[in-house]
């Protein structure tokens, strides 16, 4: 699993690839978290467009990166879901909860 | 079978095997993703609540090609057996949390139980054994 951060404005678009399983998504939730907690970007956009497989501790992960968005008053936005990504969320009920869409280009609109 | 150590690098090893196998039985894709999906987060509750995060403890997983009658005609499915040596766990805790509070933790029971028709907890001597099975209609066998 691959991640990082580009900055543009106030805000931060996260580039995920790969798996995000138990091994790895502490890795993500510090990243996203840190970013959240010390940059305050107004608007977090997760880019999963190349991540295959995410589990229950990598969705936990971005739970926790909306809710500290959400904190500060800022956007968390996902975009590319593969169809095991959104499977999951909406295993989980959490489909709903998030701010999805199919590309950075709809992500980054105003 | 398979033998592993408790070490979150392998799950990626084990889905790789998994989904495959699913597929040599004739389970269509949404069937195979959510097998495999059950068996990472089987993995993952043994790795971080039956072994404490510890990377060096056993893990067995036993997989069957099993068989059962549905009225008059037979389905075929798949039996995941995984075995670990933690301490006993209580079944009751493994139920999986309602999901209609939005907080992280909790999801990886849920999404075992959404997966498998057998969901079958059991200790036996030292060893705690999962026993996952999936059955596949005739409607759902892939050419």
């Amino acid at each position: 699993m691959r991640i990082s951060a580009r900055r543009n404005n106030k805000t931060t678009i996260f580039d995920l690839s790969g798996d995000i399983d138990f091994a790895n998504s502490p890795e993500v939730r510090q990243s996203v978290l840190r970013e959240i907690q010390e940059i305050r970007p107004s608007r977090v956009v997760v880019n999963l467009t190349e991540v295959r497989y995410i589990d229950s501790s990598g969705v936990a992960s971005l739970v926790e990166g909306l809710r500290a968005s959400r904190d500060l008053g800022s956007r968390f936005i996902l975009f590319g879901l593969s169809t095991a990504a959104r499977e999951v969320l909406q295993l989980s009920r959490l489909l709903k909860v998030f701010e999805v869409y199919d590309s950075e280009d709809e992500a980054l609109a105003p | 079978m398979m033998a592993l150590y408790s070490n979150p690098r392998l799950l990626s090893v084990v889905r790789g095997a998994v989904e495959p196998l699913a597929e040599a039985l004739g389970f269509p894709a949404p069937l195979r993703r959510s097998i495999t999906r059950a068996v990472d987060e089987a993995l993952t509750n043994i790795m971080r609540h039956s072994y404490g995060n510890r990377p060096d403890r056993p893990i067995a997983l036993y997989f069957r090609k099993i068989r059962r009658q549905n009225g008059e005609s037979a389905e075929q499915g798949l039996e995941i057996l995984l075995c670990d040596r933690g301490p006993a766990i209580n079944p009751g805790k493994l139920r999986g949390r309602p999901l209609d509070e939005i907080r992280p933790g909790g999801l990886g029971l849920h999404l075992i139980h959404e997966a498998m028709d057998k969901v079958e907890f059991t200790r036996k001597g030292l060893t705690n054994r999962l026993r996952l099975v999936k059955y596949l209609d005739k409607a759902g066998i892939e050419d």
